[in-house]
């Protein structure tokens, strides 16, 4: 393949960052290998001439899937918060948040 | 959440403190203001977006949530078909494209939705193009309005209440997945004014379209400001920094003003200005740096695999522009031509309050029923207004009623008011039964004449001096006669006789 690699193990590091996973450097190695196998497969397309096809925005011919605006019952709330790991006032309990929502 | 497409560009560790109103007049004179503004607008439906949860404000905490909205394993969203048809009337309203779309899932960890993504519309909006004229004759382009769902409520626990200091954080899920439509201006807008008045005005245009109850105080309308500033004169934009937590449109106008101040003086002072993300604080009465371009979020924004396109027919579309009620421009133009003749500058006042507030239905039924419009007008845009939850679903015919009491001098204008007051307050009654209980019993024209006779001949002193031109004294003539009559002569009725005695 001629082209320059598609994926460095900076981009890696920064994905990785953006999933809060923490990788070691061998993990950050390996998986810039992989993901730049995958990407390199995905950039095969780019040698089609696809200039006459509609860009797809879903594999499936399908459109419109709606729903009338009618409420249904959801979840009891005691069974909701008993699957969380903690609790407070009705509400889920989570670690301080460092920033301030996006 | 910050729109999508928009981009949340951001920055902080300015060197530089906020200039207050530091810059002076003569400064900011060379200095053009520039301002867009992002919408988030709840819609009103029923239900959630993409699940039947009830779409409810104030219901106790995660009650309305299901696997979908919580983000289960094995849950899958389905469009709400209203929110769309929402969605469309809004588009209609800002004369937008409405157009075929698709949703996208917009990537960031944070707790307020529990999925690790909120689903929006990205590079295929819903509407695309359009404008918005101010009442002052300016017009504002649209850029976009966009569905999107709402995320979730987290509340910062810990001693000061501020997010950087909190110790924890209490979420609730109620709000995850409420229909938005975000509504994304062009930066047509030059002053903090005409910021207030695209808000207003845009708010107005979603409660006529039945989209939004326009509450900006329970957040059923967010608004972001993008602000830079140029010379005058100069074609390129400046940098730009967007401004957050604007709650009210008193804070969207104090926080622009702070923030083109903020600017100028930094420009004038390094010559330029570092594009971040800014939290308006509203008792520091300043904004604060909240994020750098270098710490802005990167969405990594990919098309949402389980929603399929949407591409709403031409009948439904038709269909959708039929559903816009009459926009706020002509509900203004129906009231100023039931009032007749040139409206005075306080009944222009009054009838952008009213149209603002969607009171205007009840001044047209109340003249329909056979009120003055300028008195229905006036009770409206104080009284209604004023408790205006109660007002919006008040019985128009009371309403009408109580407007023509006062007209046919039933009840004065005071009475008027608290018996307004009182059926507000209840939610309901009879006015007749109302003013009866409160001993209100409008003066005949023939006591009201005799009180007022009896006053001036109390007080031949100051009544020489009004006779000779002292107009003032009208006032202390007024209150005599008020006190004589308990509060129950009407204001308009005694100034009257008083004009005649002096003639
Ligand atoms: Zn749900």
């Amino acid at each position: 393949m001629s082209e320059p690699p598609s994926l460095g193990r900076d981009d890696v590091a920064h994905v990785a960052g953006l999933a809060r996973l923490s990788l070691s450097e061998e993990e950050l190695d390996m998986f810039t290998g992989q993901l730049a196998r995958v990407i390199d497969h995905a950039r095969d397309v780019s040698s089609l001439d696809v200039h006459d096809v509609p860009p797809t925005a879903h594999p499936l011919p399908v459109r419109n899937v709606l729903r009338t605006d009618d409420p249904c019952p959801g979840l009891d709330r005691d069974e909701v918060l008993a699957a969380a790991p903690d609790v407070e006032d009705g509400r889920f309990k989570v670690p301080r948040i460092v920033g301030e929502a996006p | 959440m910050s729109a999508a497409g928009a981009g949340a560009d951001g920055t902080s560790g300015s060197a530089v403190s906020a200039a207050g109103a530091g810059a002076d007049r003569a400064d900011r004179a060379e200095w053009e203001t520039v301002v867009g503004l992002e919408v988030h607008c709840e819609l009103e439906t029923q239900t959630k977006l993409f699940c039947g949860c009830k779409n409810a404000f104030g219901d106790e905490p995660n009650t309305n949530v299901c696997p979908v909205c919580l983000g289960l394993p094995g849950s899958l969203p389905v469009l709400n078909a209203f929110a769309v048809e929402l969605a469309m009337r809004i588009g209609e309203a800002l004369h937008c494209e409405v157009r075929p779309s698709s949703f996208h899932r917009k990537n960031y960890f944070y707790p307020d939705m529990p999925k690790d993504y909120q689903i929006s519309q990205y590079d295929e909006p819903i509407n695309v193009g359009g404008w918005l004229e101010l009442p002052d004759g300016s017009r504002v382009g649209i850029e976009r309005a966009h569905l999107e769902e709402d995320t979730g409520k987290t509340t910062h626990q810990g001693e000061t209440g501020r997010i950087h200091a909190a110790d924890y954080a209490l979420v609730d899920y109620n709000r995850a997945g409420v229909p938005l439509v975000e509504i994304v201006s062009r930066p047509d807008i030059r002053s903090s004014a005409q910021a207030r008045l695209y808000v207003t005005e845009l708010r107005a245009v979603l409660v006529a379209t039945g989209a939004s109850d326009g509450r900006m105080e329970e957040g059923s309308l967010r608004v972001d400001a993008n602000v830079s500033v140029r010379r005058v004169g100069a074609v390129a934009f400046g940098t730009r920094c967007e401004v957050k937590n604007l709650n009210s449109l008193r804070s969207l106008g104090r926080a622009i003003d702070h923030e083109v101040a903020r600017q100028v003086a930094l420009v004038e002072a390094t010559g330029t200005v570092v594009q971040e993300t800014r939290h308006w604080d509203e008792n520091a009465g300043r904004t604060v740096p909240l994020r750098s371009k270098e710490e802005a979020f990167d969405y990594r924004y990919f098309p949402e695999p389980d929603l399929v396109p949407l591409a709403p027919g031409s009948d439904w579309r038709a269909r959708a522009a039929r559903a816009v009620g009459l926009l706020p421009s002509a509900r203004r133009e129906r009231l100023a031509g039931l009032l007749g003749g040139a409206p005075t500058p306080q009944q222009v006042d009054q009838v952008h309050v009213v149209v603002a507030q969607g009171l205007d239905d009840l001044v047209v039924a109340a003249v329909a029923q056979g009120a003055p419009a300028g008195v229905a007008l006036v009770r409206a845009a104080n009284e209604l207004a004023a408790d205006l939850g109660a007002a919006l679903v008040l019985d128009p015919g009371i309403f009408g009623r109580v407007a023509v009491m006062e007209a046919q001098g039933e009840l004065t204008a005071t009475q008027a008011k608290a018996v307004l007051a009182e059926l507000l307050a209840a939610g309901g009654g009879d006015p007749a039964a109302i003013a009866a209980e409160k001993g209100f019993e409008a003066l005949s024209e023939g006591s009201l004449a005799a009180v007022v006779q009896g006053v001036v001949e109390a007080h031949p002193e100051e009544w020489s001096r009004y006779s000779a031109g002292e107009d003032k004294l009208a006032g202390f003539f007024t209150g005599q006669v008020m006190r004589a009559t308990g509060g129950k002569a009407d204001g308009k009725a005694v100034a009257a006789e008083l004009q005649r005695l002096r003639r």
